[in-house]
């Protein structure tokens, strides 16, 4: 056997990369007595942790020695063994993070969480990223998730920090945004007992995320970390709660990561039935009127390139959802823009007299058919989608697909031809020149539908995060998506503060991008906070208000449905924007006529040392058009103008 | 809309803390009926079976299966309606005996139900009944005629006939 002395035990250990090594020290003195000393690195971080006494036992079942052979009696051996790690609950936690490869974390520290965040104080794989409120740091995970496809990591307190992002999980559930929230939650013994900061955060979350866990025992950790982001990212995607109890976060074990994530219960369909998707393919053989209707679900399953393909073999007219656009190029001569409450008037119309309507990863959201007894009467349906529980919820399908949307188009692809549609196709166009959208240039205002037109002028390449309301809608009408994950909204839970926080995420996930975030007044203000984060990180966002001094979108309702009873809704008292963000160490512009849009988007195409905030004080009645009332059938289109 | 009908579920979870309150939050939260429910381990003890009795049109009936199924602590769901199945429920009745007479007669009725006595009390007598719904309705009926002071019943469990389902 050879002789190791300490210095080339330690040579070793650093030889190999995160792994702990224990070092057992056997010193003989004398009398003939062992004493055994025993020290342990963790190489990747080169911090000598103490081990647990109780632990010393089960290390000496798996020690292998390069020992000494010695007569004599004086002579210290040293022995080392390889070990599985011993660290804190925290620890394990931050180590499954990188495993995950999880590059950002998003959070607000608080007396819960303390240890996680200590675990990620020297941290340099996981950047931690402090937000000003909790949501911010959901919504930012939930804004990186969507521009990369990675799972967003949010990180809050127990109580109100964890409370606080709530918004930000069931934004992300009602878009199936693969991300992983973890919060901190009081020790074992408290739970239960109404302790401080104590909230049932399991029962909070219940119905706003795919799946939770609640974490009382280090021992837990690393089997929950790779179960969670497995559930996340995997299936149809959406948050996943990891609530660890602080004490829980403290206590160190061996642990070992899992290699593999086998949840019985849990198997989701990726493959389409190749039965079922022959059929699909016959009815598009068959269809004289066919249409196709893709959404968010292209995009979360990275589909864009099949559903390319199959729109251009197939030549089939195609209307791209809310949630899905940038799946297909709007700009391309078959796209019918999207369809629904404020979409095209040829999307709506196609619908109405369809013979075939194929969706895929759309699920029929009343904002899209408007009533359902009117919605597509005429239509076959096939619905491909990866969720079950989503096919035939809102509307009977004539052929259901579920799988992976990615699979099944890549299968239906195989299947497919030019389809003989002429007629239709004529249709389609006439009704695409006659109904584009449009409006009207009142006087010398700023027409927010113009300052988008210009956005689009000067950042067609950019990532568009957009909040909620009038200006969302405009932005959807006027910017032409031509790449998936490059437009970013709240189109499900419709989360008025998304978008500053979640332009943020999508920054950071996309260092290389140019991020244009798209804002409404009220919108802005509900998390103008994170504003903060953004000008300490120096990310070069563009933020554009469109500031019609109101909650533009109810606005519009109470003109048109309640006799212009504009029941808080006025937003005259918003403070000056551009002064408010030079307060907060960022540039501010403010633009109030027409010909100073342009100007101003050009010079903020100049400043990339950190935010741009530019307010567009804009036209203040104007309303978004067309419009489908809520309750009528899309036929019933008002377009608007005469 | 197409016609309610009633319909058992049989839900196979893991044995977890929180199992259940997942199952019936997804009720309450989607406006779905629960009938009856009952909740008990296996003879596998990380997995216990929910017997869920509930009701809905066609439509309902496959939402309440798919989001049972998409449930991650849910390992298997069936509907027993689908197939022919046994289904069995437990009533206990303590009823009064304060009227001595009429003890003969409650026993002569307990034995028409096939009834076991559990219990016997000068004043009162607990009774073990199982049937389907149809048979402990009506011995519920009858026996109020003696003065039922108390009742548990355990709502339905159920299993496919033949097979291994
Ligand atoms: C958190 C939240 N509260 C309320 C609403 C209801 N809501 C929908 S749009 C809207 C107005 C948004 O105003 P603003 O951001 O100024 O956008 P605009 O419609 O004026 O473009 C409101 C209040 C919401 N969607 N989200
Ligand atoms: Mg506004």
């Amino acid at each position: 056997m050879s002789v190791i002395t300490s210095q080339r035990v330690l040579f070793l250990v650093f030889c190999r990369s995160k792994r702990l090594i224990s070092i057992v020290n056997e010193e003989r003195n004398w009398s003939g007595t062992t004493v055994r000393s025993v020290s342990v690195i963790y190489v990747n971080r080169n911090v000598l942790l103490k081990p647990h006494p109780s632990r010393l036992q089960s290390w000496n079942e798996k020690v292998f020695y390069f020992q000494q052979p010695t007569a004599q009696k004086n002579v210290s051996t040293t022995v080392y063994e390889e070990i599985d790690m011993e660290l804190s609950g925290a620890h394990i936690l931050v180590d499954g993070l990188k495993r995950e490869g999880v590059e950002y974390i998003f959070g607000v520290n608080g007396g819960a969480a303390m240890p996680i965040f200590d675990a990620l104080y020297d941290e340099t794989e996981v950047k931690l990223i402090p937000m000003r409120h909790e949501q911010g740091a959901s919504h930012a995970a939930d804004g990186y998730a969507r521009a990369t496809g990675k799972v967003g990591v949010a990180l809050a307190t127990s109580g109100p920090g964890a409370t606080n992002l709530v918004t930000g999980i069931a934004t992300a559930y009602m878009d199936s945004i693969p991300m992983v929230a973890i919060t901190g939650q009081v020790m074992t013994e408290f739970i239960g007992s109404d302790a401080f900061q104590e909230c049932d955060v399991i029962g909070v979350t219940r119905p706003i995320c795919k799946h939770s866990y609640l974490v009382k025992s280090c021992d837990e950790v690393a089997d929950v970390v790779a179960e969670a982001f497995h559930l996340a990212r995997t299936g149809k995607q959406g948050p996943v709660i990891i609530d660890i109890a602080k004490d829980a976060q403290r206590a160190e074990t061996i642990f070992q990561h899992p290699d593999t994530v086998d949840i019985r219960s849990y198997k989701p369909q990726v493959n389409g039935d190749p039965a079922q998707i022959a059929k699909a393919a016959a009815l598009i053989k068959e269809a004289k009127c066919p249409m196709l209707y893709a959404g968010g679900g292209v995009v979360l399953a990275n589909a864009s390139e099949e559903l390319r393909k199959l729109t251009l073999n197939t030549q089939i007219p195609i209307t791209v959802t809310l949630m899905g656009l940038g799946a297909f190029p709007e700009t391309h001569p078959l796209a019918m823009e999207m369809p629904g409450m404020h979409g095209s008037c040829c999307a709506n119309y196609a619908f109405t007299d369809a013979d075939l309507v194929v969706a895929i990863g759309a699920r029929f959201d009343d904002r899209v058919t408007g009533d359902l007894g009117k919605f597509a009467p005429k239509a076959k349906k096939i619905h491909i989608d990866i969720d079950p529980s989503c096919i035939g919820k809102n509307v009977p399908v004539d052929v259901p697909i579920v799988g992976d949307a990615k699979n099944v188009l890549t299968e239906l692809n195989k299947l497919v031809d030019t389809a003989d549609i002429d007629p239709w196709r004529n249709q389609i166009q006439e009704w695409k020149q006659k109904y584009p959208f449009e409006y009207e240039q009142k006087g010398n205002k700023v027409m927010p539908q113009y300052v988008i037109e210009k956005i689009y002028e000067h950042y067609s390449d950019a990532i568009v995060v957009a909040d909620v309301g009038q200006h969302q809608m405009w932005a959807a009408q006027y910017f032409k998506f031509t790449d998936p994950r490059t437009w970013l909204n709240s189109g499900g839970l419709g989360t008025m503060g998304f978008s500053l926080p979640a332009a943020i995420g999508a920054q950071l996930g996309c260092p290389d991008k140019t991020v244009v975030n798209i804002n409404g007044d009220g919108s802005y203000i509900m998390t103008i906070q994170e504003l903060v984060p953004a000008i300490t990180m120096k990310l070069p966002l563009k933020i554009f208000i469109i500031n019609n001094m109101y909650l533009g979108m109810v606005r519009q309702w109470q003109e048109l449905f309640h006799d212009k009873r504009y029941s808080a809704v006025d937003y005259h008292d918003n403070p000056d924007f551009a002064l408010l963000a030079q307060a907060f160490g960022a540039t501010g512009l403010r633009v109030e006529h027409p010909e100073d849009v342009e100007p101003a988007l050009l010079k903020a195409k100049g400043i990339n040392d950190g935010p741009v905030v530019i307010d567009f004080i804009v036209d203040e009645e104007e309303n978004v058009f067309p419009m489908v009332p809520a309750g009528a059938g899309l036929g019933d289109v008002i377009r608007g103008l005469s | 809309m197409s016609k309610e009908e009633r319909h058992i579920f049989s839900v196979m979870v893991e044995n977890r803390f929180g199992v259940l309150a997942r199952v019936a939050g997804l009720f309450s939260g989607r406006g779905f009926n629960i009938d009856s429910l009952n909740v008990a381990e296996t003879h596998d003890k990380s997995v216990s079976q929910i017997t869920l009795v509930t009701h809905g049109d066609a439509q309902i009936i496959d939402q309440i299966y798919q989001h049972l199924n998409r449930l991650i602590d849910v390992i298997e769901v069936t509907d027993l309606t689908t197939g022919t199945h046994v289904e069995r429920e437990l009533l206990l009745l303590k009823i009064s005996t304060e009227d001595p007479r009429k003890r003969a007669e409650i026993l002569q009725v307990a034995e028409v139900y096939r009834a076991r006595v559990i219990d016997t009390k000068p004043s009162s007598l607990v009774l073990e009944i199982t049937g389907d719904e149809g048979k402990l309705e009506a011995a519920i009926e009858i026996f109020n005629t003696y003065g039922i002071l108390e009742l548990a019943r355990t709502g339905k469990i159920a299993m496919m006939r033949g097979g291994t389902n």
